[in-house]
Parts: C-alpha cells; structure tokens; sequence
C-alpha cells in the first residue's frame, strides 16, 4: 500500500485548512483594499488628449467613442501663421463592452489614460456603464502615484498630471 | 416523564402513524444537518472560504432557500423518457431512506421497529436505493443518465458484498442481528475487566470498521467513489435529466442515506445510544440517547466528508479492482480470525 502516507497527507492537508481562518472578504460589509496597481478604472486626463485615436483603433472591443474637431489657433509669435490643433469632443468607454486589457493606456503617447484601482462603479442599467470624459477626468483624483523606481535608478518617477 | 409516556397505550395504526411522521419528517431534517454542516460549511473552510453567510446567522437557512427554490421549478419529463417509471425513481430512492431509519436505534425504548434481523434488514433495504437508481438511469432515455445508472449499479452491487462482510465480525462478536442486541453487547462488554466504556466494537473490530467505512463511502457515491455522478465525465450520471422536487428527493436521498449510515455505523462500531458510564437499562437514556447517538453520527459523518473533500475521483477500473481484490479479501480475513478468537475466548 504504497499510496497511504499520500492520503494520509492530504486529510492533514484539509483538515489543518479547516482550522485556518479563510481568506474570504465579505464584499458589501467589508471592503477590500485593491493594490495600488490593480486595473479598475480606466481616468482620462483630457488635457493631454490629441485625438489621435490610436486607443480606439487598439480597442480589442471597440469601446472606445471618440470624436474631435480641427479648429486653428492663434500663431505662438507675432506675424506667424495659425496652428492647426484638434480638440476632444466626446471621449466615451463603455465598460459594459471593456475587458480591461490596458492595451489603451500603454498605447497612449501623451499621457493621457491611467489605471485607477476603483472599482465601485457597477449600475442597474446596462447603458449608465458608458462614460463620458467629464465621468472619465472625475477617476484622474482617484489615480494612484507611481512606485518608486528600486534604489540607485537614475531615472525620475514620473509624475500623474493631476 | 418518560415512565409515563411510555405507559400510554395507543392502537397499532396510531403508533404507526406516529413512526411514519416521525421518521418521514427526520429524513429532510438529517440531509439539512449533513448538507449545511458538512457540504456547505466543513466543505468551505477545507478550501479556505466561508461558504454562505447571508441567509441566516452563517447562512443557516441556505439549504431551505434552496429547497424552497427547487420546489418552485417546473417539473420537466424529457421527451421520450418512461414517464412512470422516470417519476417513481427519485421515490424509490427516498423509500430505501426511509426504510434505513426505520432500524436505527435511538434509546433503550426509543426505536421505530427493533427487529430481530436488524442489521441484515438495514443492508438489505440500502440496496433498494440501486432500483431507483437504475430506473432513473433507464427511463432518463439519455446516454449519460444510463452510463451513470450502470456505474452505480455495478459500484454498488460491488462495494454491497465488503458492506454486509465488515458487518459479520460485528455479528459474530455481538452474538446477534439486532441492532439494540449489538448496542447492549458493547455496552455490557468490558477491555480486559475495565468496563467503563464498554467495549465499543471499533476496538476489536477496527478492521471492520474501516472496510465498513470505505464500502458506506462507495454506497454513498461520495466523492473518491462518484463516478455514477462524475460530472466531468458522464454530466451528472442518472440525475442528468431530473429538475424541481425530483432533483431534491435524489439530494435528499443521498444525505439522509449518509446520515443512516452514519448512525449504523455509529450502532456498529461506537456504541449507538449508549454514554459510557451509564446503565443500558436506565429510562435516562431514552433522553440522552437521541443525542449521544447524534453526537457519534456527527463524528462518523464527519469522517466521510472529510474524504469526500480531499481525495479525488477513482477511475471505473480502479475502483472495480479496489472492492474485489483489497477490500473483500480483508473482510474475509477477519472474519475468519474474529470466529477463530470467538471461539478461543
């Protein structure tokens, strides 16, 4: 019977488990703490935004809404000639569709998408999960800083435009 | 208070009537028990969870909840199953149950019917259980459902035979078949003149006691032994097509049958009603009785859940092999050795 000392060791396995306090957090009494990383919400600094559209086009879901204008604005210098800029319309994530991937914000080149760790936001209509880039800028104060690079780095931590 | 309850007389219908409430409304009572404190509790914790909190204290009431939920589902009879017998099934099963219950013990004076062929009557009437299981199995008219109909009727005709062996050396110890007979013969037994605790049958009989234990695990379909059940291999074995209260009566076939057998057990090998210490005779323990006797069952419960949430699954073969070469040679074994000491001492 060679298999016994393994059996044995498994009912030692669960039955010391029995008496270890589970790891269960009971959501809506007690609230967990997300890691300072965890992918929650999707902030929208609309600031920095361009336009550029490369986070829609990246979307694997395609819940990414964006619309823009070009408009010219006034020349830096006297004499100079007007700058061509693009301004943010509408800029909408549809969580009913995301599946938080995070492809957006590694794709952003200005800087202007960044995870929050929120995830309260859950709705009795499907359509209410749609945010807007006013709901968007709202997560940009929930936007925690980043780590510390380890010791001896030369390189800066970069800052969260706030 | 006993005295004179005892000293009532009622006509035979009216006892009747009483035993069959009693044990008719003991049966959903004991799987709740079991499913509570040891599927949805013992379970959770071994895997380091809490299991349900919300309905009731430590959601005490879940398995209400859920009974009250699966009586509310529509009743569905697949197409081309064999209506009659597709319905009776999920009957056939709790019937064996019941009968179970009917033999078990619970004080000096405090049993349903003490029959003189007690224990023969129990292993007789838990095979019941494998009709109702082939039936559904057949009349279910799905592939899966007959697979796991066969499987369990050839697991528990197999591990049937190591059930009724174990039980012998019990028997030939005891002296006698019934139940009450075997409870009275451990606790009027004594380990070597000290006669304290009797002599409960798990001391001489440890052997038997395991084999007993392992053989109720493959009868139960508990986990090591689940293949009639093997959801990722046949879906759910004969329960496939079965929803509503007739999915219920299977459930609650299967825990009750657990708590019968671990009362059985518990009579067996740990002394059925009987506290250590106390006259088997005194009108007290048809009062503390029901409790001792719960208290053991819980412990022999516990034991079969425990091996139900750590081992994994046998394979078909396996466990074929298992009861014909291991645990039936074992059971020969002592009874050979326990008539050879039977008749030495």
């Amino acid at each position: 019977m060679p298999q016994v000392p393994g059996l044995v060791k498994g009912l030692g396995v669960t039955l010391r488990t029995m008496f270890k306090p589970a790891v269960t957090v009971q959501y809506p009494h007690e609230k967990e703490t997300p890691t300072p990383r965890a992918r929650g919400v999707i902030a929208l600094k609309e600031e920095n935004c361009t336009v550029c559209m490369l986070c829609a086009r990246e979307c694997p879901d395609w819940c990414i809404y964006i619309e823009g204008h070009k408009y010219l604005a006034p020349p830096r210098r006297e004499g100079g000639s007007p700058r061509q800029k693009n301004a943010l319309d509408r800029f909408d994530i549809d969580y009913s569709l995301c599946m938080y991937c995070g492809i957006c914000v590694e794709v952003c080149p200005f800087d202007a998408l960044f995870w929050s760790p929120e995830f309260e936001y859950s709705e009795f209509r499907l359509a209410d999960l749609l945010h807007d880039k006013e709901r968007l800028g709202e997560w940009m104060l929930t936007v925690p800083d980043h780590e510390a690079y380890e010791a001896g780095s030369e390189q800066k931590v970069k800052k969260i435009p706030r | 208070m006993t005295s004179a309850l005892l000293a009532i007389d009622l006509a035979y219908w009216q006892v009747t009537t009483i035993k069959v409430v009693i044990v008719v409304s003991f049966i959903p009572l004991s799987a709740l028990i079991l499913g509570y404190v040891f599927l949805m509790k013992m379970m959770s914790h071994m895997q380091s969870r809490l299991g349900p909190m919300e309905a009731g204290p430590h959601g005490v009431l879940q398995l209400v909840a859920d009974g009250v939920k699966f009586i509310q589902k529509e009743d569905i009879f697949p197409d081309k199953a064999d209506r009659l017998v597709f319905g009776l099934a999920p009957l056939v099963v709790v019937l064996s149950t019941f009968l179970l219950f009917v033999v078990v013990p619970a004080g000096p004076d405090l049993f349903v019917e003490n029959l003189d062929v007690g224990i023969f009557f129990a292993l007789a009437v838990s095979s019941v259980s494998v009709i109702g299981v082939l039936m559904a199995g057949w009349a279910s008219a799905n592939k899966y459902s007959l697979m796991g109909g066969l499987r369990a009727a050839g697991q528990l005709i197999a591990y049937e035979l190591p059930l009724v062996l174990a039980v012998v050396g019990v028997v030939i110890q005891a002296g006698t078949l019934s139940l009450q007979g075997i409870v009275i013969a451990q606790a009027e037994g004594s380990i070597f003149g000290f006669d304290f605790f009797g002599n409960p049958f798990i001391l001489t009989q440890f052997v038997g006691f395991a084999v007993f234990l392992i053989a109720v695990q493959a009868e139960l379909t508990q986990t090591p032994f689940d293949m009639p059940v093997a959801e990722s291999e046949i879906v759910g074995g004969y329960q496939v097509e079965y929803t509503g209260f007739r999915f219920l009566f299977f459930f609650i076939g299967e825990f009750g049958t657990a708590f019968a057998f671990a009362a059985i057990a518990a009579t067996l090998f740990l002394g059925g009603w009987w506290l250590p210490g106390m006259d088997p005779d005194s009108n007290a323990l048809n009062v503390i009785g029901p409790l001792v006797l719960f208290a053991k069952v819980m412990i022999v419960s516990f034991f079969i859940f425990w091996f139900r949430f750590t081992f994994p699954r046998f394979r078909e073969d396996q466990l074929q092999k298992f009861a014909w070469t291991v645990l039936i040679p074992i059971s020969l074994l002592n009874i050979a050795v326990t008539g050879v000491l039977k008749v030495a001492f």
